[in-house]
């Protein structure tokens, strides 16, 4: 399988659509992560504004690198797994490729390799570049730099991976199962900006709907960043889709179930389907 | 378009007859209720150039992935290399170019190939050759979208050869390519048979299966309706016989050749004939009498042959 891996990211490495949604990612998490907290926050010597100076310093790192991956980092890499997905299909390059040597599932699983190892890049560059933004932040406001423990710098790191992987591979199987990249792309995104959010409106009125809702990507992925301090949408200017409505652990379980089944399901397709 | 360096000629090496591909009863029947392939038998042996004729959706492609094992049988047996298709120890040893070839058009030729030099399992200095191979050197690092046709065509081609495979799977391949390129392709192939790999070649140029294969198989409507070698096909060739009188002449020729093998068609005679004895005949007919006006060997195209067997089927869908 470590062929498909390095067939994998050569091909990841050169594709545009992979840098452009990092830089996209990037400059989403710098503009609404920093600048625009920054210029707004009441404690700042640039301006008064509502959220406190306080978490966009590198004591509040974790929190505020995370807040973003339950929906807009998300949906980002959810578009990167279905591009990586159906456009295999689109320009008839997996046939070319089934027919090397690897198998289908080798195949498979070196995407899966590839795109972790992408997405791990993805989390370490928000941290480092989170870094250094809160620590320009705090220098210019002439405030000590208190970095938060290495455990908590983990445990963030390896929640914002689980919470990518989940949602890149969510793009995938709708890729894998729809042959291709704009239908897929499509139904992601109206999952994840619209349904989620309207079951999750309309579950403090049905019983059965909140059951359901705590097993929904989305719900669990806010809990998830919830749980590591990330400000959610209940703290007036939190950001979108961050919410405690189960707990961190059983977020995180439930997200790695998904992964799980998401993976699972993708790879039952690529290995059962005729390729046409 | 480039130079190719292909120059070796056909028909050098031929090994013994070692079966490389063997499909019996192959059927695929999809969903919705479609029989694309029906019942298919089709052997093709080490060091043999194959060719798939066929009418448009009659079956070829269908075959040629299930062979590879993009697509599961409906029922049948299918070994390849001794492997069920799709097996990586079949696949390692198989050169494939289905449909058009499909790549990632924001790569590079080089770099395409590269990818499937990783996913083969063979190092990154097989690439050049085989792009030396395709005649690609010059544009290898051209993006695959900034392609003609006929350069796609070629890096497909370029990539069926990263392996060095011992069997080819050609689905049209000089689809998109000049005269030139052509002419090439069909060197390369020839050439790939006398090097003693297996070749299944599907194509639409009768011309160019004539020149290269040494058995062919007819497809119409999923079914195999003939199976042979490309002289087998075309059958034994006629001599026209133009003469006056035309009885004196038929008489005379009936005398020599059998009156099974004279036939009498509007003004002239059909003769079945071993080549070696037109002069014979010749004057056997000056001796009766007869006025020759012409002489001339009848053969039928390849051409002829196919529209003849597959006008009568009805196309399915492949």
């Amino acid at each position: 399988m470590l062929a498909s891996v390095r067939a994998e990211l050569l091909k990841l490495r050169k594709r545009p659509a992979v840098w452009v949604l990092g830089g996209v990612w990037l400059a989403m998490l710098l503009t609404f992560g920093y600048l625009l907290p920054y210029f707004s926050s009441p404690d700042s010597t640039v301006g008064p504004g509502a959220s406190p100076l306080a978490e966009l310093l590198p004591g509040n790192l974790v929190a505020n690198t995370v807040g973003g991956y339950a929906l807009f980092g998300g949906a980002l890499v959810m578009i990167l797994g279905a591009l990586v997905a159906g456009s295999e299909y689109g320009w008839g390059s997996l046939k070319t490729v089934l027919t090397q040597r690897p198998g289908r599932l080798a195949v498979f699983g070196g995407t899966l390799a590839a795109l972790g190892t992408i997405l791990l890049a993805v989390v370490l560059v928000s941290f480092a570049v989170s870094a250094g933004a809160s620590a320009t932040l705090a220098a210019a406001e002439g405030l000590p730099i208190q970095w938060p423990p290495v455990a908590d710098l983990v445990q963030g790191i390896a929640a914002g991976w689980l919470v990518l992987g989940m949602w890149c591979l969510f793009g995938l199987l709708l890729g894998t199962l729809t042959r291709g990249t704009a239908l897929a792309i499509g139904l992601g995104l109206v999952w994840a900006l619209v349904v989620e959010n309207l079951i999750r409106a309309s579950a403090n009125a049905l019983e059965w709907l909140d059951a359901v809702q705590r097993v929904l990507p989305g719900v669990n992925a806010g809990s998830v960043v919830a749980a590591l301090g990330a400000r959610g949408e209940g703290d007036g200017d939190g950001t979108p889709g961050v919410a405690a409505i189960v707990s961190g652990t059983q977020g995180a379980l439930t997200v790695t179930a998904l992964l799980v089944v998401f993976a699972a399901a993708a790879a039952v397709l690529v290995q059962r389907r005729d390729v046409l | 378009m480039t130079t190719s360096i292909i120059e070796t000629q056909p028909g050098q090496g031929r090994q013994a007859a070692v079966p490389v591909v063997v499909a019996r009863g192959l059927t695929k029947r999809y969903r919705s209720g479609v029989l694309a392939v029906d019942a298919v038998d089709l052997q093709v042996n080490r060091g043999e150039v194959y060719g798939f004729l066929g009418p448009n959706g009659a079956g070829k492609t269908t075959t040629m992935r299930m062979l590879l094992g993009l697509i599961r049988p409906t029922s049948g047996s299918v070994t390849v290399l001794g492997q069920p298709p799709g097996a990586p120890a079949g696949l390692s040893r198989i050169g494939a170019l289905v449909e058009s070839p499909g790549f990632y058009p924001y790569l590079s030729g080089r770099d395409n190939l590269r990818v499937l030099a990783r996913y083969a399992g063979v190092p990154d200095s097989r690439v050049e050759e085989v792009l030396g191979v395709a005649g690609l050197s010059d544009r290898a690092g051209d993006t695959f979208a900034r392609y003609s046709l006929g350069m796609k065509q070629r890096l497909g081609v370029a990539s069926t050869l990263l392996n060095d495979p011992d069997l080819l799977v050609l689905d049209e391949p000089t689809n998109g390519l000049d005269p030139a390129g052509m002419a090439d392709m069909r060197r390369l192939i020839a050439r790939l048979g006398a090097e003693g790999r297996a070749v299944l070649l599907s194509s639409h140029q009768l011309g160019e299966v004539e020149q290269v294969c040494d058995r062919v198989g007819v497809i119409s409507g999923g079914r195999v309706i003939a199976e042979s070698t490309v002289a087998e096909l075309r059958g034994q060739a006629e001599l026209v016989v133009v003469a006056t009188p035309l009885a004196d002449a038929a008489r005379a020729a009936a005398a020599l050749l059998g009156e099974s093998a004279v036939q009498r068609r509007g003004d002239a005679l059909r003769c079945q004939i071993d080549p070696a004895r037109v002069g014979e005949l010749n004057r056997a007919l000056v001796r009766a009498g007869v006025d020759v006006t012409e002489l001339r060997r009848d053969e039928r195209s390849l051409e002829e042959v196919f529209l003849a067997m597959t006008t009568q089927e009805v196309p399915d869908v492949g």
